[in-house]
């Protein structure tokens, strides 16, 4: 009786909270300052990945508050939105948080970059999507308020490809040789297949798919066995979260030569490797920013960020391919804030002035080393056609212990993959009605 | 004392067939629909409208398809998401295959098509029943969330669907540009013409033939209802306004959705909602919906409002903690779900202030 007395209470409570919470939202403003959503997962099945690129960009940001006093002065706000990987709470953070004056979204998931994608046009606020989300977001006529910078799964298959046909000597060298690809299978791991089947075809290589089921990605046995048997020459690997150790422990079980395995830059964490350890030695993957902490950089985050308050991260992880990756995404971001306030201001800017600042960042050899991070990654210069800005993919290689550079930057081949780029993106375009800047002003 | 229908006399069988025969009732109702259609929409933010209202309203309507097949047949379904996966793919292909073509008649095909799959996934309820049919249903899930990654034709080999912008009386109502109130105001409209004809069909001759397979097939043969019609009509409205609650999500709330998207956990989703909210109940599929929908969110923003300095990622788990204590709370409390509670507050109330 008084149990259900208590019960109908907290239902009504409950009502009159969430007229509280609407009302309340829409007075919520950021205070002074650059205001930056960052859509992050600390929790659910992806969190051992979320979790060091949410170090990565809050401690950059938070080293940009403590030592230079922001940017030019104007201080950064930021606020993490936790959004468990869950498209539906992605959108949810949003929405929330757009109308407090948000500059850019990461989103780090290619769900809540798909949901969003179609949004910015009308709230007039980009999307920064470094290394993943909509490959056709790389035409800027099509899509301006997206940046996939540096650049994309496409470019970096033809990189693939093209290392490949060095490795064999030569591109008519790849003829009859056979390449295999193991992917999630999913929206994300189907995406390099377009690009590997117009190559398979213009040299003359077979090409084999190994789809891996989200659902079974922890016990890719048969997978295996069909790879040992199949005995593809080379295999490229588009994987993420838990189905990268799974796939290592796989390859070591067969003996699949590890020079001859590829993976993506998402399969490319300390983690994925680790606990395949010395077996995995030799094992390549795709990147596109350095790996450890032989920054200057890196000594200023230690001395003033980690480990102080509001930083959650162990020291250990400092250096690790995703936490720099985090760190780089918050670079660009900075910089692009930097570049619009040369041109607006020094002054808390807005969505509009920022999709200016990444359509005319200045990340060149000399603005790098300023901000200690002499040849970190290569340089970026983002024209309005093209939003991907560089467009090269260097391999690094696991021996075992750490990663360690393994080639030198290594240009896509530009020449098959933007048309496939510009194609896909006018399709969408005519589906969508999106209008098409011809990128004359 | 309020509630009393005291010297409130039926003359007629009109008055006593009528939806709402209480006269607090008519009143009440008409209350909430004067909030839904002219309040919300006036003072309600973009964020309110948006990300609660639609998400409430498209959830209401899967929970209410969800609940004439769980609640009134007693046939248990974990093949909602599936369907809402038709339904929402076969919106988007309509739109891009016929751009004329009128976006409330899109909405209104694509729930067919996914009747009709819920037709053939609905014909092993004849021989199984219970746990073994929401086996058959599961299979269902897995087979079109499967279909709908593996076959490019569907997704007109991109990795998203999207939502085509489309007008209603000149009216930009779905796509990225359109206002929140545009969306809403579809999105509510069909939620409210659904809902009223779910109501209308539970209380016909086939909400009791539902009824009466639901609670005994054998006793229901013997008087006289079929059950293979009954029961796959009960497949065919279900799976019906699970495909209409897609396309309404796909074309009001994300605008450009994976596929993977509608997975279990959608099923399972609209499953609680109808659990918690009252099984074979119109009232309940609403309450179920709110509680699941809202609840999460008013969690997350709990802390900012109230200035609690704690990190965003304790904050999710405190969140999971307290609405799962809130789920066990409510079916402690009541196992026949809030619309139950609902009603018992009711005849409390008429009884009151002089209970006995």
């Amino acid at each position: 009786m008084t149990m259900k007395r208590l019960t109908l209470a907290a239902a009504v409570a409950a009502v009159a909270a969430s007229g509280a919470v609407s009302g309340a939202l829409t007075t919520a403003q950021a205070e002074d300052g650059i205001y930056i959503p960052l859509l992050t997962y600390r929790t659910g099945a992806f969190a051992d990945s979320g979790t060091p690129i949410a170090n990565g960009m809050s401690d950059y940001f938070a080293l940009l508050n403590a030592r230079d006093g922001g940017i030019n002065g104007v201080k950064l706000v930021v606020e993490e939105c936790e959004t468990g990987y869950k498209t539906d709470v992605g959108v949810e953070c949003y929405e929330r948080t757009k109308t407090k004056g948000a500059v850019v979204y990461n989103p780090y998931s290619t769900g809540i970059t798909n949901a969003i994608i179609p949004k910015t046009n009308g709230d007039k606020i980009p999307v920064l999507s470094m290394g993943y989300g909509l490959t056709p977001a790389a035409d800027g006529r099509v899509f301006p308020w997206v940046f996939n910078l540096p650049t994309t799964y496409w470019s970096q298959a033809s990189v693939f490809v093209k290392y490949v046909a060095d490795q064999e000597g030569g591109m008519d060298k790849l003829k009859g040789k056979t390449i295999g690809l193991i992917h999630l299978d999913h929206p994300y791991g189907k995406e390099p297949i377009p690009t590997l089947e117009a190559l398979s075809a213009t040299h003359g290589f077979d090409f084999v798919t190994y789809p891996v089921p989200p659902k079974t990605m922890q016990d890719q046995r048969s997978t295996w066995e069909k790879i040992d048997s199949d005995e593809p020459d080379w295999l490229f690997m588009w994987g993420w979260g838990a189905m990268n150790p799974t796939a290592m422990k796989g390859a070591v079980d067969v003996d699949f030569p590890m020079e001859r395995f590829i993976g993506v830059w998402w399969s490319g964490n300390e983690s994925d490797v680790r606990d395949a350890g010395e077996k995995a030695a030799g094992y390549l993957a795709g990147d596109f920013h350095g790996v450890g902490d032989g920054w200057p950089l890196f000594k200023d985050l230690r001395d003033q960020v980690v480990g102080k308050d509001g930083s959650q991260t162990p020291d250990s992880m400092v250096g690790e391919t995703l936490y720099n990756r985090g760190v780089f995404n918050a670079v660009v971001v900075s910089e692009a804030i930097r570049t619009a306030q040369g041109k607006f201001g020094n002054r808390a800017i807005t969505g509009e002035e920022m999709r200016w600042g990444l359509e005319n960042i200045v990340l060149d050899n000399a603005r790098l080393d300023a901000l200690g991070l002499a040849g970190f990654t290569n340089p970026i210069n983002v024209t309005c056609q093209d939003h991907e800005g560089s467009h090269p993919v260097y391999l690094k290689k696991w021996d075992g212990a750490k990663w360690e550079k393994s080639t030198e930057w290594i240009e896509p081949m530009q020449d098959v993959v933007r048309p496939l780029i510009e194609e896909e993106a006018a399709k969408i375009a005519a589906e969508r009605g999106l209008a098409t800047n011809n990128c004359s002003s | 004392m309020l509630y009393r229908e005291a010297g409130q006399f039926k003359t007629n069988y009109v008055a006593d067939q009528a939806i709402f025969p209480i006269r607090q009732d008519r009143i009440g109702m008409a209350i909430v629909l004067l909030f839904a259609w002219v309040i919300i929409p006036a003072f309600g933010s973009d964020y309110f409208l948006e990300i609660i209202m639609i998400n409430f309203l498209f959830f209401s309507l899967a929970a209410i398809g969800l609940n004439i097949l769980t609640g009134y047949t007693g046939l248990i379904s974990l093949g909602t998401g599936g369907f809402m996966a038709v339904g929402a793919v076969a919106s988007y292909k309509l739109a891009v295959i016929f751009p004329d073509l009128s976006i409330i008649l899109v909405f209104l095909i694509s729930g067919l098509i996914a009747a009709a799959v819920g037709i053939v996934f609905g014909l092993p309820s004849l021989r199984i029943k219970g746990f073994y049919l929401a086996v058959a249903t599961l299979a269902a899930q897995f087979f079109l969330d499967w279909l709908f990654l593996r076959v490019d034709w569907f997704t007109n080999s991109s990795t998203a669907i999207e939502g085509v912008p489309k007008t209603v009386f000149g009216y930009l109502v779905t796509g990225p540009n359109a206002e929140p109130f545009a969306k809403y105001y579809v999105a509510l409209a069909f939620v409210s013409v659904f809902a009223l004809l779910a109501k209308n069909l539970v209380r016909s001759a086939i909400g009791r033939a539902w009824m009466a397979i639901r609670d005994m097939d054998i006793a229901a043969e013997i008087i006289g209802i079929r059950p293979l019609p009954t029961k796959l009509l009960a497949f065919a409205i279900s799976a019906f306004y699970s495909g209409v609650a897609g396309s309404l999500m796909l074309f009001l709330f994300y605008d450009s959705a994976e596929p993977d998207l509608f997975d279990i956990n959608l099923s399972f989703k609209v499953l609680f909602m109808v659990i918690i909210g009252g099984l074979g109940s119109i009232a309940g599929s609403f309450m179920g919906a709110a509680f699941i929908v809202m609840i999460p969110i008013i969690l997350t923003n709990a802390p900012d409002l109230l200035g609690l300095p704690i990190s965003s990622d304790l904050a999710k788990h405190l969140e999971f903690m307290i609405f799962g204590a809130l789920i066990v709370f409510f079916l402690i409390v009541e196992p026949n779900g809030l619309a139950r509670l609902w009603q018992i507050a009711k005849e409390k109330l008429r009884l009151w202030p002089f209970p006995y």
